[in-house]
């Protein structure tokens, strides 16, 4: 067999991202200080945070709950004899000079999430995306240089320690991703689950959310891993996909160009939609773990975990398919009503008090997240209630109200809620469906516009609309519309 | 065994300055300490799981209760320096030369 004509080389990216996920607890993890966002520089620190001599570290109970449920949601195995261990650096936001983490024990390991994206058809194209592992960790502080402009310059830097232990989970993905879109994905899966879960208010802004990047180019079939670089600095998921596909893009062309690449980390600069080297990695660092002695192992009962699984929510996965296959919604609907737990228990309601599915979903992602999105308020503080949505939409499906009298009365009841049907009924909005009534109005309307149906009998037939608009008027747009439009045409054609 | 060059390595990594003669004792010393872990290597551990820990205690956790710090100004003030500025109080750190991932 002679060698083929050769091709150009193809290339396929390999992804995988390790992300820190803030829990949203009320203290930190092993010591009660708060762990609110925002306050004055160190307000929220005590002994333990700051590692002081003689001060022992207590891990929170909720930290555990929290992290053993995203586990459990993550399909990972719970490690049935968990510990925690000392990663030793030295770094000012760091007062202990070492880290309060998990090695060779984690909480949770082997476990996967499907994400989801839309084809150009509208159809559903699922992977699993692997999770390696999920552990427990604390935060560490935040430095303020000493005038940012003369960072090197600076000779000291100031410490804010309020982040210093707050809990985190570290949840490291398999490399299973190829695309930004991919990543991106999987990110916005990742802070759905928790968000579900409500272990993590998954903000990226405040970093709650927080995503690390290893990616590497090699040609589509070779098995070996080409050499990987870091991504760091990215605070959205489309700065996630920008990063990752500028990346691609780098390292695709140094491979090409014959250069070699450098393990590296580099950083998201959104400014200039690049990524820029931070500094080379010289070897594996020494963290000179080892198991952490002021603390003591975890060994979560069968019967502990037991309770925990009951308690898990639906999850987005899981809803996605049953609006999909039970409820008949397309996938997009399916994706976007269930993107926000609220919005999706809200849809439920609605269709748990009788309206149809279809028509539920669309006014919600219609007129109601317009609303929502103008007035700012989230799908809790509507005053429509759901039961009130199901009356309106089943007055709209048995033809008591048109659709356009829905709209029309929408915003009262989004904007004071109270009963659908009993506003119909106060304002005298039910549907004229008596075709005698229509008939009269039309025949008043015909005999009002004489010059109107000469032209439309000579064949301006495009006047039809100007006939309905017409019987709408007359009627207080209380007409049945399918009905006038028949009725109508058969007079009209005499 | 560990030769000097380890011990520099380790000595490194703690942030300790060595004189080279306390190279050349603690080269000496933490072999001594690991001859003694050679000795308790004979024994034949292979069914005894590891211990991290003498006492036998486990799933030891606190309620997610706030309790703040009530004296936060002594932890403050135990700082060798501290600055205070528009923002709040702070620890003062001296220059971060280089970073270590």
């Amino acid at each position: 067999m002679t060698p083929a004509t050769p091709v150009k080389t193809k290339y396929e990216a390999i992804i995988g991202l390790e992300t820190h996920c803030q829990l949203s607890t009320e203290t930190k993890i092993f010591s009660s200080s708060s762990t609110q966002f925002g306050s004055d520089p160190n307000t929220n620190i005590d002994p333990v945070c700051l590692g002081l001599p003689g001060t022992l570290p207590v891990l929170n109970q909720k930290v555990l709950e929290y992290a053993v449920k995203a586990g459990l949601a993550l399909n990972c195995q719970i490690a049935p004899y968990s510990k925690f261990d000392r990663k030793q650096y030295f770094y000012p936001d760091l007062p202990k000079n070492y880290q309060i983490s998990q090695y060779d024990l984690p909480i949770a390991e082997h476990g996967w999430l499907e994400i989801e994206l839309v084809d150009a058809d509208g159809n559903p194209i699922r992977k699993r995306i692997g999770i390696t592992r999920l552990h427990m960790e604390e935060d560490a502080g935040k430095l303020v240089h000493g005038g940012s402009d003369r960072l090197s310059g600076s000779t000291y830097s100031l410490v804010d320690y309020n982040r210093a232990g707050v809990p985190l989970v570290e949840i490291v993905s398999e490399p299973d991703m190829r695309s930004g879109q991919e990543a991106a994905e999987y990110a916005q899966e990742l802070r759905r689950i928790v968000r579900y879960l409500g272990v993590s208010d998954g903000n990226m802004q405040e970093g709650s959310l927080r995503c690390d990047v290893n990616i590497s180019v090699r040609p589509v079939g070779s098995d070996k891993f080409g050499t990987k670089v870091e991504i760091k600095n990215m605070n959205s998921f489309s700065a996630i996909q920008k990063a990752i596909d500028y990346e691609i893009e780098r390292q695709v062309a140094a491979v090409e160009a014959g250069e070699r690449i450098i393990q590296e980390t580099r950083l998201w600069d959104e400014a200039s939609q690049r990524t820029v080297s931070m500094r080379t990695k010289e070897g594996s660092s020494d963290y000179r773990y080892f198991p952490e002695p002021d603390l003591g192992p975890i060994e979560v009962s069968p019967e502990q975990l037991a309770i925990w699984k009951a308690e898990l929510p639906e999850l987005p996965a899981q809803k996605r398919r049953r609006y999909e296959t039970e409820l008949g919604l397309s996938p997009y609907d399916a994706r976007v009503l269930t993107d926000d737990r609220a919005i999706a228990e809200y849809f439920e309601a609605t269709v748990a008090a009788g309206a149809s599915p279809k028509l539920a979903a669309n006014w919600i992602m219609g007129d109601i997240s317009a609303y929502l999105n103008t007035e700012k308020l989230s799908i809790r503080e509507l005053k429509l209630q759901p039961e009130s949505l199901a009356e309106m939409i089943k007055l709209i499906e048995a033809n008591t109200i048109s659709n356009k009298i829905g709209k029309d009365i929408l915003p009262e009841l989004l904007a004071k809620g109270g009963s659908a049907k009993a506003l119909v009924e106060k304002k005298g909005l039910v549907q004229i469906s008596d075709p005698k009534v229509i008939e009269d109005a039309i025949d008043t309307v015909l005999a009002a516009n004489p010059g109107e149906l000469e032209k439309y009998r000579s064949g301006k037939k495009n006047l039809l609309g100007f006939f309905v608009g017409q019987v709408m008027k007359a009627t207080g747009g209380k007409a049945d519309p399918k009905l006038t439009n028949q009725l109508l045409q058969k007079k009209l054609e005499g | 065994m560990i030769n000097r060059e380890q011990v520099r390595k380790v000595a490194h990594l703690a942030r300790l300055e060595l004189t080279p003669e306390e190279e050349e004792r603690f080269t000496v010393q933490l072999n001594d300490i690991l001859e003694y872990f050679e000795q308790l290597n004979e024994l034949d551990t292979d069914q005894v799981p590891p211990t991290a820990r003498a006492i036998d205690v486990s799933n030891v956790t606190r309620p997610d209760q706030l309790q703040p710090y009530p004296e936060r100004d002594l932890l403050l003030e135990s700082a060798p320096e501290r600055e205070e500025t528009a923002q709040g109080e702070f620890f003062k750190v001296p220059q971060i030369i280089s970073t270590e991932d």
